[in-house]
């Protein structure tokens, strides 16, 4: 209950706001003591670390699986991001990655320019090229987008097969592929991490915080004056920047590009690395698919087993234990490392 | 309490029907710049509907809606709120997974805003806890920073009252803002609107509490069944004959009775 | 030009078919059964395995079939989805899932002796081998076994949703669930006939259209994406809507590769579609409410 104060005294005034500085700025007041950095710090450097060194670790074969994984890693980030941020489930993860991964490869054979130059180009490109395709559906919401999303990448083989366009069944092979596997792993561990932490700034940002709340209300959001399609352009952007970077850069480490670019395991591993890892945590995804693809690399002499096997998983926690793995992750360390309130 | 006799919105036979029913019929109103606006009727009388037109979230049938000189019908509502005629609506929308003060910082990144700060935005989070606070955010001052899912009633309306207020209107349509809380909160909600009035914002106001709305409106339009009814001062209203019938009652109850009896209802 | 007529009409039926089940599970219960194209490939091979191995009797091979069909639709909602009613994102991931594993399942290879269903071997028997000549055009029997399949599957299912109790109780809770419930409608058991209704539907799509055509596990994602194509154009849950956009699709589709070739197909299919999202996203009979939904 409140009542309405004409004039509040000064002191409690200031009070209120220092208060109110405190909550907005909990971060910092970490900063006060090593306890509080540590524990701030820990898991965020544990994560990094892990990435670097994953490489070192591997042998030749793993090594390339490090690389696939870390694409699927950047796929489960952008599917969590559209779906637990914005709210636009794109079940076609694997029309980014075609678009991308398209668009390097017919660079780098047509006009013959090397890797470096045709990632960048083909990133952006392709996430405008799937953004003006996806156009048209972003102003459905909900199941609707997710059923045109999920028939996008499908449609796009039948189409690419049917007129034999941009070699057709056979796809365009002979691509120029990047100096060396180290080369090749560091590059893509780099990537993630940066879009990983650009990606959780993101979301607290303004930008962001638009995005979360074309989720939670996007009648209330036009109320407001805002154009949810310009913002949802934005956001299927974004979303898209990654996919594509994946593509492109997956069709220069194969040194191919084909239809199976848009198979099915593009769209639904990260859909079950990012249930299995936790949504809306944008960790949880990238955790879970480096977890989740070594598995299926692993029974991949097993023929669908793999598909059969996270389409399991992903059944099992999206029933049994929705919040994922890292949510419960951090309710335990929360725990474990008491938090001292400042 | 300056009021001008210029309208500030012009609402000219306005019509929409939904699957036969008509729930608004050829509806013409005024509301003046300065002043606050009353909507009364029965539910169902089509004042929902009425606010969903202005602000461009149904397309009516036929008629239309000029703000000043303006024709604004069948415009898209965020065109419309950028215009500066925004709305709250009946049942709270807040965005729930977000602390009550980060809500204001949607409107705040609109392009109107923008435009007034002539791109620049400053900090927009001390800006939304001044609103907040002037809106009635202040006695706990941890109220501001929880996660609006977590807020009561009482203060998800003044959040929707907030986030209207954030993209610095011209125009407020209310859609019951004072449905569903207690006395004591309404007692200390009329106060906020009647300074917005003295502010200069124009405020169209939807309300079933009668008591309430009379003693802040400066006039009062009155529906049923979609069609309006009549308008004029709340002493008129309240003496109209054909408003208590079709609105308070085939007997001629005391008003205050009906409202008791209402209060019943909602409780 | 009579030809494209007939053939026209069968694909339309073709199409209505292959989406009843879908539109009616959607429409009823509000659950988008991704597992639709799945159940409809599975109807298949379950027939030409108890055809080819266990020498049943061939109608008897496809009742059971659909009966294990309808059973596998409950157990989707009993075991699945009964948990994740009004998370529609949930919802999708986890039939697509199901889906998933009934189809890549079939294709697994070497597991406990089980070869996979995979190649071009796989054909159902048609039910009479004949062909007719109708104005002047060579039609064969399946082809008229469809459009009568399909005309007795819409009358049918208008007879039970009208007359039936269970029917009824189908069509009240599609209507209002709310108000329904408080009538007495258990609204889960309704959901479950609905999804075990919507599998059998499929079943019986399989089964007479795929005749025609090898059986493939492939087809299950086609015909999924066909369901959806014609729900999206007709208008989520609208029966009327669906029936319309089969047949606009059906003829869309024969025109498009008379004059311009089979290759073009996909094309039209996107087009369609998103021609309809940009005009009229609502779909071609969907209803404001719905719009609402949508937009």
């Amino acid at each position: 209950m409140t009542t309405n104060t004409p004039i509040a005294a000064k002191e409690e005034r200031q009070e209120r706001l220092d208060r109110g500085i405190k909550v907005r700025t909990e971060g910092l007041y970490a900063l006060t003591s090593w306890r509080e950095m540590s524990y701030l710090l820990a898991p965020r450097a544990l994560l990094i670390f892990g990435l670097l060194f994953l490489p070192l670790l591997m042998d030749p074969y793993w090594q390339r699986v490090v690389c696939v994984a870390a694409v699927y890693a950047l796929l489960a980030l952008s599917f969590d991001f559209l779906a637990e941020y914005v709210g636009l489930v794109c079940l076609g993860g694997a029309f980014f990655i075609g678009c991308g991964g398209y668009i390097s490869g017919l660079l780098n054979h047509h006009l013959g320019w090397s890797p470096f130059i045709t990632i960048p180009i083909a990133t952006i490109a392709g996430a405008m090229v799937s953004t003006l395709i996806l156009l048209p559906c972003l102003r459905l919401r909900g199941v609707y987008f997710a059923i045109v999303s999920f028939m996008f990448p499908m449609l796009t083989v039948n189409i690419i097969v049917a007129l034999n366009v941009f070699g057709g069944t056979e796809g365009i092979s002979a691509l120029a592929t990047l100096p060396n596997i180290w080369f090749d792993q560091y590059i893509v561990i780099a990537v993630l991490i940066i879009a990983l932490f650009v990606m959780r700034r993101l979301v607290n940002e303004d930008i962001g915080l638009i995005f979360r709340s074309i989720k939670d209300n996007d009648q209330a959001v036009r109320a407001s004056g805002i154009s949810i399609t310009l913002y949802k352009i934005k956001a299927v952007f974004i979303a898209a920047l990654m996919g594509c970077f994946g593509g492109a850069y997956m069709s220069h480490q194969y040194g191919w590009v084909g239809i199976s670019l848009f198979a099915m395991d593009f769209s639904i591993l990260p859909i079950a690395a990012t249930v299995m890892g936790g949504g809306g945590t944008l960790v949880g995804p990238v955790l879970g698919a480096l977890l989740l693809t070594p598995l299926s690399e692993a029974l991949r002499g097993f023929g669908q087993l793999r598909v059969v096997l996270y389409c399991l998983i992903l059944m099992g926690f999206i029933v049994y234990k929705p919040e994922g793995m890292m949510n419960y992750l951090q309710r335990k360390y929360h725990q474990f490392e008491h938090w001292r309130k400042v | 309490m300056s009021m001008g006799e210029e309208a500030l919105i012009r609402v000219q036979n306005l019509s929409k029907s939904f699957g036969g029913v008509k729930a608004t019929n050829d509806v013409s109103f005024e509301i003046k710049r300065g002043e606050i606006l009353g909507v009364i009727g029965p539910n169902g009388s089509g004042k929902t509907t009425l606010v969903n037109l202005i602000t461009g979230f149904v397309k009516p049938d036929a008629g239309n809606v000029y703000f000043g000189n303006k024709k604004i019908t069948g415009l898209d509502p965020a065109k419309i709120a950028d215009l500066g005629i925004v709305r709250t609506f009946q049942i709270v929308r807040p965005y729930h997974s977000l602390p009550a003060y980060k809500n204001l910082i949607v409107p705040l990144n609109s392009p109107r805003i923008k435009r007034t700060k002539g791109g620049k935005s400053g900090d927009r989070d001390a800006v939304a806890i001044d609103i907040l606070e002037e809106i009635g955010f202040e006695r706990d001052a941890f109220v501001p920073y929880k996660i609006a899912s977590t807020l009561p009633l009482g203060y998800l309306k003044r959040l929707e009252l907030a986030r209207c207020l954030a993209l610095k209107p011209e125009v407020i349509l209310c859609d019951e803002v004072f449905s569903g809380l207690s006395a004591s909160e309404i007692m200390s909600m009329v106060p906020v609107i009647e300074r917005l009035q003295m502010e200069g914002i124009t405020i169209l106001m939807i309300e079933h509490r009668l008591r309430e709305l009379f003693r802040l409106v400066n006039r009062v339009v009155v529906l049923t069944f979609g069609e309006k009814l009549m308008e004029g001062t709340p002493e008129e209203v309240v003496s109209n004959q054909k408003v208590r019938e079709a609105y308070l009652g085939v007997e001629t109850e005391e008003l205050e009775e009906e409202e008791e009896e209402e209060e019943e209802e909602e409780c | 030009m009579m030809d494209i007529l007939i053939y026209g009409t069968v694909n339309s039926v073709t199409f209505s078919l292959i989406a009843v089940g879908f539109t009616l599970v959607y429409g009823v219960s509000r659950l988008p059964n991704f597992a639709h194209g799945a159940l409809y490939v599975l109807v298949g091979f379950m027939t030409w395995s108890f055809v080819n191995d266990l020498n049943l009797y061939y109608p008897l091979a496809i009742i059971i079939s659909l009966c294990i069909a309808s059973l596998l639709g409950a157990l989707i909602y009993r075991l699945v989805l009964i948990r994740l009613r009004g998370l529609p994102t949930s919802e999708i991931i986890a039939s697509f899932a199901f889906g998933l594993i009934i189809l890549e399942g079939l294709r697994l290879q070497g597991i406990g002796g089980f070869k996979g269903f995979i190649g071009p071997f796989y054909v159902l028997p048609a039910f009479v081998d004949a062909k007719f000549r109708i104005a002047g055009v060579l039609i064969d029997a399946q082809r008229l076994i469809i459009i009568g399949g399909g005309l007795a599957v819409v009358i049918l299912l208008w007879l039970f949703t009208h007359y039936s109790k269970i029917g009824l109780s189908l069509r009240a809770i599609a209507q209002d669930e709310q108000a329904a419930m408080m009538l007495g409608v258990d609204s889960d058991r309704v959901a479950m006939i609905s999804l075990a209704l919507g599998a059998a539907l499929s079943g019986f799509a399989a089964v007479v259209i795929l005749p025609l055509g090898n059986v493939t596990a492939e087809a299950g994602y086609r015909v999924l994406i066909y369901a959806l194509a014609v729900c999206i154009i007709g208008g989520l849950g609208s029966w009327g809507g669906a029936i319309l956009a089969s047949f606009v699709l059906g003829f869309a589709m024969i025109l498009s590769t008379s004059f311009f070739g089979a290759v073009w197909e996909s094309v039209v299919l996107v087009g369609t579609i998103i021609l309809i999202l940009i005009f009229k996203p609502s779909g071609l009979l969907g209803k404001q409410k719905e719009l609402e939904e949508r937009v």
